[in-house]
């Protein structure tokens, strides 16, 4: 199981636009919600009431910070940040069960809970923080792509999407078939030039990234600049009051 | 290789799906709650619902950890030790109503305003005002005092509508968007579904607020404007624009008051007002006729500009000559603001110059034809498509009202309301302006027994309609409507508990809250406020606040001090009714309306509070809420209300599927099987306006008409937008001498310096009373994005997510401070000192420190262990400000509050930032821990 | 790298087992007769209760022991499995080995050929067992070609100790392992050395821009939890560079200590059970630090500038 299929029928991932995230955290309590009743359920918690409540979540929400070179402007990102679904993950190699897998499906990455033993190497070979184990549970949780919404028949088909994907509400994260180059998904990737995390790895994620747009915060061409000052400012007021009774 | 292993394609993990409303903030979104086994499991937004359309934010898709959280009440409580001991004994609620019954029934008997009834995060507004007027006092409000109603004023006294969510940007067509500051509980799902709109098309945003995360984090521009200058950035922009003459004169000359003839009579009792005809019309200049014509009059050839003299010898100008020369003046020139407001000048001039650019050379047309009041065709709809929204970086300060108007000056200069890609209104708006409903609670309006002739709060046009005791003292409790306050369209309930403690104006008897931590996060000065609540009085040894009756779901702070506990429903165990009445969910596409249904039931013995004040109503026998025979009215409680209740014939809390066969809108006899036409509806109801109704509504006769048969506005008359504001200038002329109602002399420079009926900037009061050079520093907090006030962040997920806050403060004047990361910093204002954790950034102004709103608690509530990182690194700025500003002269003490409006100044706090001597890891001040009186696991 | 020590117990115990037990084998191989009862009684119990303890203390961090059988399977691809297998392939040539060694069971023929085997196998384990962490591409202290060699020579050295002082016990002649012993030692200490040099100047070239493709310029403004979550206590602990490069020096000292022992043992034989008693410290100090400097390239994205 934890050799790699050699092709995948589909490529299954988001694409994630950093220029339209506001981090309202929308994706990952949706994610939380959905995934603790669903295939990853339960999602436990500790100490939920105390000093130190935390517990596995697929999908948690970064803020960064960018600065530019002179130091004056910045910028804040926000930042999802969930398994990337890879086509070479090192997590399902080391897997020693098999409960780690790469569907030839779909190429959704799972972890099967009814083999995992909860050894956590899968988690110490993926550099994205991806997969967080369940202490409760003894075994990992990841991102399923939502594998038990996409399929189910039991939604409408406009809701056949991870839940994440439903919730945002600014419309920055898309979900479709990056293995096909005609798809939406894939045309946003090339038009916004999605990128990958940490492409050198070698793991090849198919989950992307849209980079922040340059801001538009000085004189853009076209758009002439209002006259200064001359003490004609009245006067103008008045010719234009003029005009308004000539009709036009 | 082995093969791999099936996964069910088509789970179902729920056995049933049932609509509802969201109540994780003040959006009010559709949502579809799922359910196994009677247990709630999964939280979606409801694709067919006008709000969210499908999508569902941080805090709804948690709902479920609100619903079962441990921080629940569970059943009714009294006190029995002392106010903030924890010493409470369970009660049924028998014994909780008779007791709640015989405390009210008291009050009513002998003078009802000794009931103060506030009821904070209210969504059933259309109710609990009601019942307060049925009750007989004026003391009622909910929270938007300390909210946002000098913005609601401000719109509603300028173009009958306003920002909040009563109106939207035309998502769809505008290409430049203006946000000012946030507030994200607020319209907080149609906000980032339009922001994702706007980045789709490619529309520009800019951001005007001082910290650059959120919405801020993705605009195409940031303007970090220092806290509580937007009005000099907003007025500079306005004096570029008119040096310019990029100004939309005819959208001006035909929709606002800019030509109406303004008096000009120095010292004289009329100096300000417009000038009117014989008929109370007000006059514009015929420039043809070189005479005053009746503004009615649609021929005339109305001048914008000019100063005339009528023919009785008077002085006139017109409104906008007015507006002109105010900024036309130096001191609104962007070289003149740019330090103040910390905006470069060059910035001010290329955002005025690409607003005209936008407005005026890429217009949006829509090929739909309409017909305005005048009865004049216009084959297209032109739009100006400038959008413009402002929240709390307006709202929590001082000048916020002016500002507000300065704000609305600019769009409508543009000529961008309600037009395709600019600002637009939400059913139940435009409404008159400002709306005719007056305060109610003038002495003679008040009697033992008896209900208030009219509703307490509403709209005053001048200060005889101010609630004023015989000696001129505030009637209010909390000084609304008063010369303090004059259009506290919201009432002040962050004044409340202070005034009832100093017995200024009077003493109260009762204190009847719902839904509002005003022992802790939604108080100002909370050491004080806790002080006040249990004062007592040295000669009886009595509470000077006697009795306190309080409604929450949760074991919040307030319960501690509270005398009798009615513990409430969560909002997936109740009904309600999201009403045209109140804060509506219309579209600017149309009205809308939506109900909550209990999907579960309460395991817990608790009840809806709206359906226990209804019950109140009976025993106290409220007019309206008993029957002739003397039975209640509504049995069923706040459902059967719902259905059968009427405001006016055929007017009820919900628009929708009226009349005995549930086809009517609008008015319509109630329909018993209302309820169920709802949720087969999925909760909601909307109703589509006809394309030619979509703009221009306050213009636009076809709208116009329909909105009256509606029911929505009285008469199908035009809503002309009041640039220049008469009523504004009613008050002023009042404290400088003129008229029979005047104010004491200690408030008279202040009315006359706020109530100008022209925007302006003033400075807001905080800084301009204490010294800036010890408190050289703004703070300010934001709302997170995950979070609404104090129940979001006792939620067991989203504490998670922020279980604590730091306090921001940039990088620079960090360095320069000698603050680096993590240390811990004193935060001192002419009030208190706090001690929190530093966090370092550069996306702030660098005279701002700001921090999130509502994480820190107070050890021991919301079902939270007493060592919760909330209670032991979290804080709250609120210990830093003064409910009231430092002495003026003569010694009267005004509330921290906007003059005009009596909206609480959250953010003019000023302070001064120090690494602290003590570097411990805890936050201060730290409070007694309370007891634990929530539900548990 | 958290340290846990569950882990560090297993790798170090198993470590000195395995390599006590190649010693045995390859011992009884090259004298190829049958040692005493005792001897090889005792010691095939210490080098197999040493493996089984490890192998058990690995089984309690697992989630599910109960499952851990399953762990055999992936032995295509997972260094960890091929762990597993090898460890239980260990077993039963091993038992066999000391069965004949012992002369429990007289087969003298079968005695070379068996520990020939039992050794190559128990190299093998601990060899696996420092692929696991070689091949991890995301901690870069551990993907680099003296990880492998590190555990071998460990596995040696401990094992070769604990021969010695097990051998000084029944007063037995240790044979070429006392030559070994000292050697290995130093060895490992040349390793190592060379390991935490490569490890210092190997480039932190990883940055929080290149995780997040925000650029050179960015850096974390807010934590997406304000507790600490799985991966950032599994992965993101952090050592002190004073107290590593204490721990190292601790480290050498101990070996050093170790060395003079085993040579003083020459003379004293009972010395060297204090040696072994030293030579497993260092082992728990170099196992230590070996997880606590591993610096995963997650924690980029949680506030580290570089890894």
């Amino acid at each position: 199981m934890t050799a790699l299929p050699q092709t995948t029928a589909k490529k299954l991932g988001l694409v994630i636009d950093l220029d339209t995230c506001v981090g309202c955290q929308a994706c990952a309590t949706s994610c939380k919600e959905w995934n603790t009743q669903g295939y990853s359920a339960p999602l436990a918690d500790e100490d939920t009431r105390g000093a130190d409540p935390h517990g596995p979540w697929l999908n948690r929400i970064h803020g960064y910070e960018i600065e530019d070179t002179n130091g004056k402007d910045s910028r804040v990102v926000h930042f999802p940040r969930s398994c990337l679904h890879c086509e070479t993950p090192a997590c399902v190699t080391v897997c020693p069960t098999g409960a780690s897998y790469k569907r030839a499906e779909d190429g959704i990455v799972l972890v099967n809970p009814d083999t995992c033993i909860g050894c956590k190497l899968c988690s110490w070979a993926c550099p994205y923080g991806a997969r967080e184990y369940d202490v409760q549970e003894g075994v990992m949780k990841k991102c399923t792509l939502c594998v038990d919404r996409i399929y189910n028949e039991n939604f409408e088909p406009e809701d056949r999407q991870p839940a994440c994907v439903k919730a945002c509400p600014t419309g920055a994260r898309h979900f479709g078939d990056l293995g096909d180059e005609n798809s939406a998904v894939s045309q946003l990737v090339k038009e916004r030039g999605g990128f990958d995390l940490l492409p050198e790895m070698g793991y090849k994620p198919t989950n992307k990234y849209l980079p922040p747009r340059a801001k538009r915060d000085t004189p853009q061409a076209g758009i002439e600049a209002l006259p200064k000052g001359d003490g004609s400012a009245m006067d103008r007021l008045f010719k234009l009051a003029d005009r308004l009774l000539s009709g036009n | 290789m082995a093969s791999e292993p099936a996964v069910a394609r088509s789970p179902k993990t729920w056995d049933e799906i049932k609509t509802t409303t969201c109540y994780m903030c003040a959006c009010r979104c559709g949502i579809k709650v799922y359910l196994k086994d009677g247990t709630v499991t999964y939280i979606d937004g409801n694709r067919d619902h006008p709000v969210n359309k499908g999508v569902i934010c941080g805090k709804g898709a948690a709902g479920i950890k609100q619903h079962y959280s441990p921080g629940r009440l569970s059943k009714p409580l009294i006190r029995v030790g002392e106010r903030g001991s924890g010493e409470f004994r369970e009660i049924e609620w028998e014994e909780a109503l008779q007791t709640a019954t015989s405390w009210l029934s008291d009050v009513r008997k002998s003078d009802p305003k000794k009931l103060a009834f506030f009821t904070g995060r209210d969504q059933s507004q259309g109710l609990t005002g009601w019942w307060a007027t049925q009750f007989g006092t004026p003391n009622y409000a909910a929270h938007g005092g300390f909210c946002s109603v000098n913005m609601a004023a401000a719109g509603l006294y300028t173009f009958g509508g306003s920002f909040w969510e009563f109106g939207e940007p035309d998502w769809k067509h505008t290409k430049y968007f203006l946000l000012f500051g946030v507030a994200e509980d607020h319209g907080s799902n149609p906000i980032k579904a339009g922001l994702g709109k706007l980045k789709k098309r490619g529309a520009k945003f800019v951001s005007i607020n001082p910290i650059k995360t959120g919405y801020s984090a993705i605009a195409d521009e940031w303007v970090g404007v220092r806290p509580g200058t937007d009005g000099l950035f907003v007025g500079a922009i306005i004096h570029e624009l008119l040096n310019a003459g990029q100004i939309d004169g005819d959208y001006l000359n035909r929709y606002t008051n800019s030509p109406w003839l303004v008096i000009d009579n120095k010292g004289a009792a009329d100096h300000g007002l417009f000038a009117r005809d014989e008929n109370g019309d007000t006059l514009v200049w015929d420039a043809h006729k070189k005479a005053p014509v009746s503004s009615t009059d649609h021929n005339a050839a109305r001048a914008l500009m000019g100063r005339f003299t009528l023919p009785d010898g008077r002085n006139v100008a017109t409104s906008f000559q007015l507006i002109a020369e105010r900024y036309l003046a130096p001191e609104n020139a962007p070289d003149a603001v740019t330090e103040r407001c910390g905006v470069p000048a060059d910035t001010i001039r290329r955002i005025a110059a690409e607003l005209a650019h936008v407005a005026f050379k890429e217009t949006v047309t829509l090929d739909v034809p309409w017909t305005d009041f005048t009865g004049r065709r216009h084959e297209k709809m032109i739009g100006r498509p400038v959008a413009m929204h402002a929240m709390r970086g307006i709202s929590a300060h001082a000048n916020g009202f002016q500002t507000c108007r300065a704000i609305h000056l600019l769009q409508i200069m543009l000529g961008t309301i309600d037009t395709p890609g600019g600002f637009r209104y939400k059913a139940p708006y435009p409404r008159p302006i400002p709306p005719h409903i007056k305060p109610t609670g003038k002495p003679d309006q008040i009697w033992p027994g008896e209900p208030l002739p009219g509703p307490p709060l509403g709209f005053v046009t001048g200060p005889e309609d101010l609630l004023l005791s015989a000696e001129g003292k505030p009637q209010r409790i909390d000084k609304a409507y008063s010369w303090d306050a004059p259009i506290a369209a919201h009432g002040m309930m962050h004044m409340v508990i202070t005034n009832a403690a100093n017995r200024d104006p009077y003493g109260i008897d009762v204190l009847f809250m719902y839904m509002a931590n005003m022992s802790w996060n939604s108080a100002m000065n909370i050491p004080d406020t806790l002080k006040h609540l249990t004062a007592k009085d040295e000669t009886t040894g009595d509470y000077v606040i006697p009795k306190i009756i309080y409604s929450d779901a949760y074991a919040s702070e307030m319960v501690h001090y509270a005398d009798l506990i009615l513990p409430d429903t969560t909002y997936l165990e109740r009904w309600d009714c999201i009403s045209l009445l109140d804060r509506p969910i219309s579209e600017a596409d149309g009205p809308a309306d939506s109900i909550r249904q209990p999907v579960v039931e309460p395991e817990r013995d608790v009840r809806a509070f709206q359906t226990v004040l209804l019950d109140l109503g009976a025993r106290l026998k409220l007019p309206g809420m008993m029957t002739p025979e003397g039975n209640a009215r509504y049995p069923g409680g706040y459902p059967d209300y719902i259905v059968n209740h009427e405001r006016a014939p055929g007017v009820g809390p919900l628009a929708g599927f009226r009349g005995a066969d549930g086809t009517q809108s609008g008015k319509g006899a109630p329909n018993p099987n209302q309820l169920q036409a709802y949720i087969d509806n999925g909760c909601h109801w909307f109703y589509e306006l006809p394309d030619e109704q979509k703009y221009f509504k306050h213009v636009n006769k076809a709208y116009l008409e329909w909105a009256t048969g509606f029911g929505l506005i009285g008469k199908p008359e035009p809503i002309i937008h009041q640039l220049y504001c008469e009523p504004l200038q009613k008050f002023r002329l009042a404290a400088e001498g003129h008229g029979a109602i005047q104010p004491p002399d200690g408030h008279r420079a202040r009315i006359i310096e706020a109530f100008d009926p022209i925007p302006f900037w003033y400075p807001p009061f905080e800084g301009e009373r204490i010294d800036e050079k010890s408190f050289p520093m703004h703070a300010v907090t934001q709302r997170p994005m995950a979070m609404y006030h104090a129940w979001g962040s006792q939620n067991s997920w989203l504490r998670q997510i922020l279980g604590r806050n730091w306090l921001y403060i940039a990088k620079g004047r960090a360095h320069a401070l000698g603050i680096v990361d993590g240390d811990w910093v004193t935060v001192t204002s002419h009030h208190g000192q706090i001690k929190g954790q530093a966090k370092l950034m550069n996306g702030v102004n660098p005279d701002t420190v700001w921090t999130w709103n509502a994480i820190g608690k107070r050890s021991g509530t919301w079902g939270l262990k007493k060592d919760a990182p909330e209670a032991k690194q979290g804080f709250l700025l609120n210990h830093l400000i003064s409910d009231l500003l430092p002495e003026r002269e003569g010694g009267y003490r005004f509330s921290n509050s906007d003059p005009v409006t009596g909206q609480a100044a959250w953010y003019d706090l000023r302070v001064r930032v120090e690494k602290a001597s003590d570097q411990s890891n805890i936050s201060s001040p730290q409070f007694p821990t309370l007891k634990n009186l929530g539900v548990g696991q | 790298m958290n340290p846990a020590y569950s882990v560090i117990f297993f790798t170090t115990a198993s470590g000195a087992g395995y390599g006590l037990l190649a010693l045995l084998g390859l011992t009884a191989a090259s004298l190829g007769q049958s040692a005493s009862l005792a001897f090889v009684i005792v010691s095939m119990i210490i080098a197999l209760g040493l493996i089984t303890a490890g192998l058990l203390s690995s089984t309690l961090h697992l989630g599910h022991p109960e499952r851990a059988w399953r762990a055999l399977s992936q032995w295509k691809t997972s260094w960890l499995s091929r762990e597993g297998v090898a460890a239980i392939i260990t077993y039963p040539f091993a038992l066999a080995f000391g069965v004949t060694w012992s002369g429990l069971y007289p087969a003298h023929h079968a005695i070379a050929p068996l520990g020939l085997i039992t050794a190559l196998l128990s190299f093998s384990t601990v060899f696996t067992t420092g692929k696991i962490y070689a091949s991890l591409k995301t901690i870069r202290a551990w993907h680099q070609p003296l990880t492998v060699p590190v555990y071998l020579f460990f596995a040696l050295a401990s094992g070769a100790s604990l021969f010695l002082a097990l051998s000084a016990f029944f007063m037995r002649d240790s044979g070429s392992v006392a030559t070994v012993t000292p050697l290995s030692l130093i060895a490992l200490a040349l390793l190592k050395y060379l390991y935490w040099r490569a490890i210092d100047r190997a480039p932190r070239d990883r940055t929080m821009g290149d995780a997040t493709g925000l650029g050179p310029n960015v850096r974390q403004w807010e934590v997406p939890h304000t507790t600490k979550n799985f991966v950032q206590r599994e992965m993101g602990f952090v050592v002190a560079r004073r107290h590593a490069k204490r721990l190292r020096g601790l480290f050498y000292i101990l070996l050093l200590v170790a060395v003079l022992l085993e040579l003083l043992a020459i003379t004293i034989p009972l010395v060297s059970i204090l040696a072994f008693c030293i030579v497993f410290i260092s082992a728990w100090v170099e196992r230590w630090l070996f997880f606590a400097q591993g610096e995963h390239i997650v924690t980029l994205f949680y506030g580290n500038a570089q890894a």
